[in-house]
């Protein structure tokens, strides 16, 4: 009893922060609930948050899988991460355009992406449902060039720079984005633009009569394959177990002859390729596209990263989840224009009361 | 460069001002050279190097000012931007008429002194927030919550909800995206009856100034537009004397014992984290002072005038100078201004008139089709006219090429050593002569 309110008083006096957010966070579900009992908010209301939370909360964890890992292995906060995801996104879409339009419009409109030139999304009419073939060309080209970018950026930029500190490779990377952003801008110009087109078939749930459409049920279904794909391939094969060496120690696991440049390359490649098939999914699903949509994100995928501990894959799935669904539930108490200043708020609060994540306690996997 | 630079301004009599002025003489000299190429007049000329001065000097104030939080204290800041926002909001949001006109945002009322020293507090206010419990965590999670915070600061500053609000009674504005009206600048009163109209008659300080180098074809505004400048450059020349005094002072002594080893200066019974969060305060300020003199400048301010974007361009300027420099950081912005700010678009001018290109295409495939017949001269005229693209693309190359190749800047490896006495000179540790890089 004594201990129980001595431990509690411990708590109360050097968490004093901590215990304010868990305040907090207590009031606002009693508010929901109290909102939903009086009907302020409708059931459908909240389950529509909720489905737009996840479906942008899986994009931001899938690319915070990529971002957490180059972090933990690689020892910086990799600023260019946005544009990976961009980049990503415009390779894998002129190859669906490319493919999706053959014949009806000529190739060099088609490779612009309507963002200028002529091919509209209406005359391409590009979805999961009318042009399968074409997205799925389309996706298996965006991790492509996900993979392809992430390992030229390494050996142009990163690998000459293997043992500087931190911040040098901070810096290197601002400039990598910057220039990427950019050349981005320079091809596709600076305008933001339609990219899907065509009627969707739409899924109604029963009761709540909730109602999602064909390219967000896509999205989920490729964001969580992936996700079990990379929990399988760390859990299961000797890479993983070297991955997670390499996160703890890297001197040690060089040490023990774990070949640490193959570790660093492959963690690129699976960064890559996820980071290029979240930006394909989110334009997917978004239906819009431009030159620096991934920036824009950027900060939202590092409060995933933060908020569930870097290194931790896990924890960048879950980080990502509950930032899109706090973005979107947020809706509910503050105006649209504040819920990204509310998500890059709730990463400080988190960066300040708990720098190693809510869900951490293992780094890596 | 770094070598060939300090060699320069060991020969040249007066040191790091003389090496300054020299990098000054040799931009006017490049910039007069590229107006008379394009066959400007004598009011064209002035206006290009006052343009050139005035972002030299903008860019100098700033970088000096992260070259305290940065290159003494080792402080990484990428929030600059949203700093500079809380500066210039905050003096026009206590200086702005009570009783606004119609369209007009109120605010306090209060006079531009009081607006200024107000703006530079609240931005130190700002900075201490983001400091004081910041400053345990790591460098890079600094550089994340700074530039997460100044996202917030412009958000804030752009949102709706808040174009007017009131607190206690009290009516206040920030204009939302489409901003806010800034005072009007107090030069305008030297040269002008009615400071609010360039129209209204000239004081007699503006007759004589108007009619000397109105005499040589220099334009009213132009003249209005130097005075401010120069404004600047004696900031800029505060600015400098300020952080070499704080540089040199015992104060300083810690900072840079904190940016080579927190632990040893610690030890030494510094507690470092209250010199951190002193030195990121005042920081902050002079940031805040950078953007209010930079904006100053203009009628009015929006939030998109402190997208993250400037911060990096502020810290390219920093880093080709040399962080740790005072002298680097004045001439990084310099030398950030005239060949990658204001360069390209001279030389697209002057490659526009010299080379007919004919209509730029409107495409990038349109431009790069031709390349098939081996006819460059499409894809060189799109390169022209989407410069404004490719020049942050030649910044972002920059910057990793110094990160990569020069990480100290052009100046940085004269970085001031910590010790009172150089230890770094021993002769038989020629290893450490640049003043004790761990590394």
């Amino acid at each position: 009893m004594a201990d129980t309110y001595s431990r509690g008083k411990r708590v109360f006096v050097e968490r004093p922060l901590e215990l304010v957010l868990l305040t907090v966070g207590v009031a606002l579900v009693a508010d929901l609930l109290s909102k939903l009992a009086n009907g302020t908010v409708t059931v459908l209301t909240l389950s529509i948050f909720l489905k737009d939370g996840i479906v942008i909360g899986l994009v931001i964890g899938l690319a915070g899988v990529g971002l957490s890992m180059t972090y933990s292995i690689l020892n910086f906060a990799n600023f260019a991460h946005g544009e990976y995801l961009t980049a990503g996104a415009f390779a894998g879409w002129v190859a669906t355009y490319l493919v999706a339009g053959a014949g009806t419009v000529s190739a060099g409109d088609l490779f612009l992406l309507g963002v200028s030139g002529g091919a509209d999304a209406g005359t391409v009419g590009a979805s999961v449902f009318s042009t399968p073939l074409a997205v799925l060309v389309g996706f298996a080209v965006a991790v492509a060039f996900g993979v392809a970018l992430a390992l030229a950026l390494d050996r142009l930029v990163y690998r000459p720079m293997r043992g500087q500190g931190a911040i040098s490779l901070l810096i290197a990377s601002i400039g990598v984005a910057l220039a990427l952003r950019y050349l981005l801008a320079f091809v596709f110009g600076t305008s933001r633009t339609g990219i899907t087109g065509g009627t969707l078939p739409t899924y109604t749930v029963p009761v709540i009569d909730l109602i999602f459409n064909a390219h967000e049920l896509a999205l989920v279904a490729a964001a969580l394959a992936m996700m079990g794909g990379v929990h399988l391939l760390l859990r299961r094969t000797k890479l993983g177990k070297a991955m997670r060496a390499m996160a703890d120690n890297p001197d040690l696991a060089r040490v023990t002859g774990i070949p640490t440049e193959r570790v660093v390359r492959a963690t690129w490649i699976i960064g890559g390729g996820l980071t290029g098939a979240a930006g394909y999914l989110v334009v997917l699903e978004t239906g819009t596209i431009s030159f620096d949509y991934g920036w824009t994100l950027l900060l939202l995928i590092f409060a995933a990263v933060i908020l569930g501990g870097i290194g931790s894959i896990y924890g960048a799935m879950l980080g990502g989840l509950t930032i899109g669904i706090a973005s979107t539930l947020s809706l509910i108490w503050i105006p649209s224009d504040f819920t990204h200043a509310a998500a890059f708020a709730v990463m400080i609060l988190i960066l300040l009361t708990r720098p190693s994540g809510l869900f951490s306690g293992v780094t890596t996997a | 460069m770094g070598v060939s630079a300090d060699r320069l301004s060991a020969r040249l009599p007066g040191g790091d001002g003389a090496l300054i002025l020299a990098v000054f003489l040799a931009l006017y000299a490049g910039f007069g050279l590229l107006g008379v190429l394009l066959g400007l007049d004598a009011n064209g000329l002035a206006s290009t190097l006052q343009r050139i001065t005035f972002f030299a000097a903008v860019y100098a104030l700033l970088a000096l000012a992260l070259n305290l939080q940065w290159g003494y204290a080792g402080l990484f800041n990428i929030g600059v931007a949203g700093f500079m926002a809380v500066g210039v909001y905050t003096m026009a949001m206590l200086t702005a008429p009570t009783d606004p006109g119609t369209g007009g945002l109120p605010g306090l009322g209060l006079p531009l002194p009081v607006g200024i020293v107000g703006g530079m507090l609240a931005a130190a206010l700002v900075g201490a927030l983001a400091a004081l419990p910041a400053l345990r965590l790591k460098a890079d999670y600094l550089a994340i919550v700074t530039l997460a915070l100044s996202e917030i600061i412009r958000i804030v500053y752009n949102s709706t909800s808040l174009r007017t609000f009131s607190i206690a009674g009290v009516d206040l504005g920030t204009g939302g995206s489409q901003g806010l009206a800034l005072p009007t600048n107090p030069i305008n009163a030297l040269f002008y009856s009615d400071a609010r109209s360039p129209a209204s008659p000239p004081t007699a300080l503006g007759e004589a100034a108007f009619g000397l180098f109105g005499a040589a074809g220099v334009q009213h505004t132009t003249v209005v537009d130097w005075t401010y400048t120069l404004v600047l450059v004696v900031f800029v020349w505060l600015f400098y004397r300020l952080l070499s005094r704080v540089g040199n002072s015992p104060f300083g002594r810690v900072l840079k014992a904190i940016r080579e080893d927190e632990l040893v200066a610690r030890s030494l019974g510094k507690d470092t984290g209250r010199f951190k969060i002193k030195t990121f305060m005042l920081g902050c300020a002079l940031m805040g002072l950078g953007g209010i003199l930079w904006q100053g400048s203009q009628s009015y301010v929006s939030p998109n005038n402190f997208l993250p974007i400037l911060t990096f361009y502020i810290f390219i300027a920093l880093i080709i100078g040399g962080s740790g420099s005072n002298t680097g950081s004045v001439i990084g912005g310099a030398l950030f201004v005239g060949l990658l700010f204001e360069g390209p678009t001279f030389v697209r001018r002057l490659v526009a008139q010299q080379i007919p290109l004919g209509d730029a295409p409107d495409t990038f495939v349109a431009a790069v089709e031709p390349l098939a017949s081996l006819d460059v001269t499409p894809l060189l005229a799109y390169a022209l006219g989407n410069l404004a693209s490719l020049r942050f693309v030649l910044a972002g190359v920059v910057l990793v090429y110094f990160v990569q190749t020069r990480p100290k800047g052009l100046l940085g490896h004269r970085k001031e050593i910590a010790a009172s006495v150089d230890l770094s000179e021993r002769p038989n540790r020629p290893a450490r002569a640049d003043g004790g890089e761990r590394r």
